[in-house]
């Protein structure tokens, strides 16, 4: 039916209005201390390299990556990310191991599908775009390096 | 030693905080918060600003996304020193290649053992 | 004969269509809710013992149907048609559920409003003589529709202050013409006196909510619409019902209801009874409460129509609302526009 757009403009004014808000202050305090505490496992992993494991600098930063992908992965799994994330909001999205999550979540619930089109296919639907632009922005800084260098 | 996990608590809490910010006052959605990220990581790292968040942070600033894309604007920008313009295609995905090849080994095995459940 | 058409949307039936019986079967969630022990089955885990969330949800569509036909005592042999759907691509679990019931199958979608939607064909089937008795259902299940819709299960992201859970439920409405010899002397828990006597085929409304997880917001204004359309054709005032029901605008969706109907001068938060805020318990912690064609389905079926044939609610308007949304339309930058078919259930001795 036709809506005259000054009835759809006052009426989402009135719903934005008056929709529930989230407690942001809450939400931040949540997200600082779960993202923190990640942060701090890497940490942690990291000093086991260089500490115990006589790693030197460059496998470190890879090492650390690949304990965390391994946790995130891992505790997808066995259903615990989800409900950290539901706590800590972007705490535990923006942390690799979130990345991890983004990988497995969508994979194992099309494992149904098939192992090629189900898993194969959706390992990257959410983390896809993370590579995609991540790896487009490398090559265009990589480019400007090599000009003004 | 321990003031090294005190700033990597406060500086990855911080990069968290500002992705919560912009997840609680946008519309944006987590996936391409992700994007957002890692594509601000290659930039600051490329623009000479995330360096030093990463020597004062350590895993605080590697572990969230935009270490992901200080890796990649790192080995971008080594590769070219070395390779020339090769490097550029080369240098980012050949510094994270552990991580990504990890997210592809963890992320099937994850897939395939476990099962998704109704919350 | 005589004019069936009233006005400009509703349609008065002249041969009062019954509702002889109905089945629900929900999940394990949904049985914790405040309609415990209302429902006629209960899922044992969240598959159903079949492969996929899919699956499970096709095999409750078919129990909800083959409840209601036995609770009246009939078999599949009796039923003319089978009509309705559920929120999947191509509408999958009502689609598999009539190959294996083997029904005449006319398969609808109206979003969370196929339940009303397909009672509202089947209504006017059975009026016109052209069957005798339909089966009406419509499904959901929490994990197949986030998966369409939303994001995957394990994914770990906080829900928004608006959100609603999907039901996980699948609920049949057998309707049958008025001298249908079912009674409660050999099937005691078949309905004797409801009927559905009006219909209000609902418009699309669209006042431009693009949040997909705001849709209580967005079908408010189809809700209202409906309701204002069918009092202007009937002549009805909103005291002539007991209650007017909603089927998942949720708790601030109503709100935005009340406010769309006050505008107009119809005030009917008093009467109103939405499905969505009636199903789970404030303990469940479900934000804005429940939407999927599976709410209203359960609550009409295990609870409404209980309470219609008691005689302790005699006369209501029940609406279900749709969200006819895609996550493609969406992705493409449209908007979200909703759908409300509305009937009158009436008590008869």
């Amino acid at each position: 039916m036709k809506i005259t757009s000054d009835q759809s403009k006052r009426y989402q004014a009135v719903v934005n209005e008056t929709m529930p808000k989230s407690n942001v202050l809450a939400q931040v305090l949540k997200a600082f201390l779960v993202g923190g505490i990640i942060c701090c496992i890497g940490e942690g992993i990291n000093k086991i390299g260089v500490l115990l494991l006589d790693m030197d600098e460059k496998t470190i930063s890879g090492f650390v990556s690949v304990v965390m992908i391994f946790l995130g992965a891992l505790l997808t799994g066995i259903g615990v990310y989800d409900k950290i994330g539901n706590f800590a909001g972007a705490g535990s999205i923006v942390p690799i191991t979130g990345f991890a999550n983004s990988i497995v979540a969508p994979a194992m619930e099309h494992k149904v599908e098939g192992f090629v089109l189900g898993v194969g296919a959706q390992l990257f639907s959410l983390a896809g775009p993370v590579l995609v632009y991540g790896t487009i922005a490398s090559i265009v800084v990589g480019v400007i390096a090599f000009f003004v260098r | 030693m321990l003031m090294d996990f005190v700033f990597a608590f406060i500086i990855g809490g911080v990069i968290c905080t500002i992705g919560q910010l912009i997840l609680s006052y946008t519309r944006i959605t987590s996936a391409r918060l992700l994007v957002l990220f890692v594509v601000l990581g290659v930039a600051l790292t490329a623009l000479g600003l995330y360096e030093p968040i990463v020597q004062l942070g350590g895993a605080g600033a590697t572990v969230p996304l935009t270490g992901f894309g200080y890796a990649l604007a790192n080995g971008a920008i080594e590769a070219v020193e070395e390779d020339g313009i090769m490097g550029a295609l080369t240098g980012g995905i050949k510094n994270t290649a552990a991580g990504i090849g990890a997210a592809i080994l963890f992320g099937y095995l994850a897939a395939i053992i476990f099962k998704p459940h109704t919350k | 004969m005589g004019h069936r058409k009233i006005g400009k949307q509703t349609i008065t039936f002249t041969n009062s269509p019954r509702v002889v019986a109905a089945g629900t079967v929900v999940g394990h969630f949904e049985e914790q809710g405040a309609l415990s022990g209302h429902f006629d089955k209960v899922i044992t885990d969240d598959k159903w013992g079949e492969k996929s969330f899919e699956l499970c949800e096709r095999k409750m569509y078919e129990n909800a149907v083959c409840i209601a036909i036995e609770k009246a005592g009939k078999t599949t042999q009796d039923v003319d048609v089978l009509l309705g759907g559920d929120l999947l691509n191509q509408i999958i679990s009502a689609g598999y559920a009539a190959r294996s019931l083997e029904l005449p199958f006319l398969g609808l979608y109206g979003a969370c409003s196929t339940i009303i939607e397909a009672s509202l064909v089947g209504s006017i089937l059975v009026d016109s003589e052209c069957a005798n008795s339909v089966a009406c259902a419509a499904s959901s299940h929490f994990s197949t529709a986030e998966r369409q819709f939303r994001m995957p299960l394990e994914l770990g992201t906080q829900p928004t202050p608006t959100a609603q859970r999907t039901v996980t439920g699948a609920g049949c409405l057998l309707i049958s013409k008025d001298s249908d010899n079912t009674s409660k002397a050999t099937q005691p828990e078949c309905f004797e006196n409801v009927y559905i006597t009006q219909a209000t085929i609902g418009r699309v409304v669209d006042l431009g909510i693009t949040d997909g997880n705001n849709m209580g917001a967005a079908m408010a204004p189809a809700a209202a619409d409906t309701l204002l359309m069918h009092l202007e054709d009937t002549g009805h005032s909103v005291n002539d019902y007991d209650l007017i029901v909603t089927g998942d605008l949720g708790t601030f969706g109503s709100k935005m209801f009340y406010m769309l109907c006050e505008e107009k001068g119809v005030s009917v938060a008093d009467l109103h009874l939405d499905c969505g805020t009636t199903i789970y318990l404030p303990s469940q912690k479900v934000v804005c409460g429940a939407s999927g064609c599976g709410c209203a389905s359960v609550v009409l079926g295990s609870y409404l129509l209980k309470r219609i044939e008691a005689g302790d609610i005699k006369k209501i308007f029940m609406m279900a609302t749709g969200a006819l949304m895609s996550p493609v339309a969406g992705l493409q930058g449209e908007t979200i526009p909703g759908i409300a078919h509305g009937i009158v259930l009436e008590r008869r001795a």
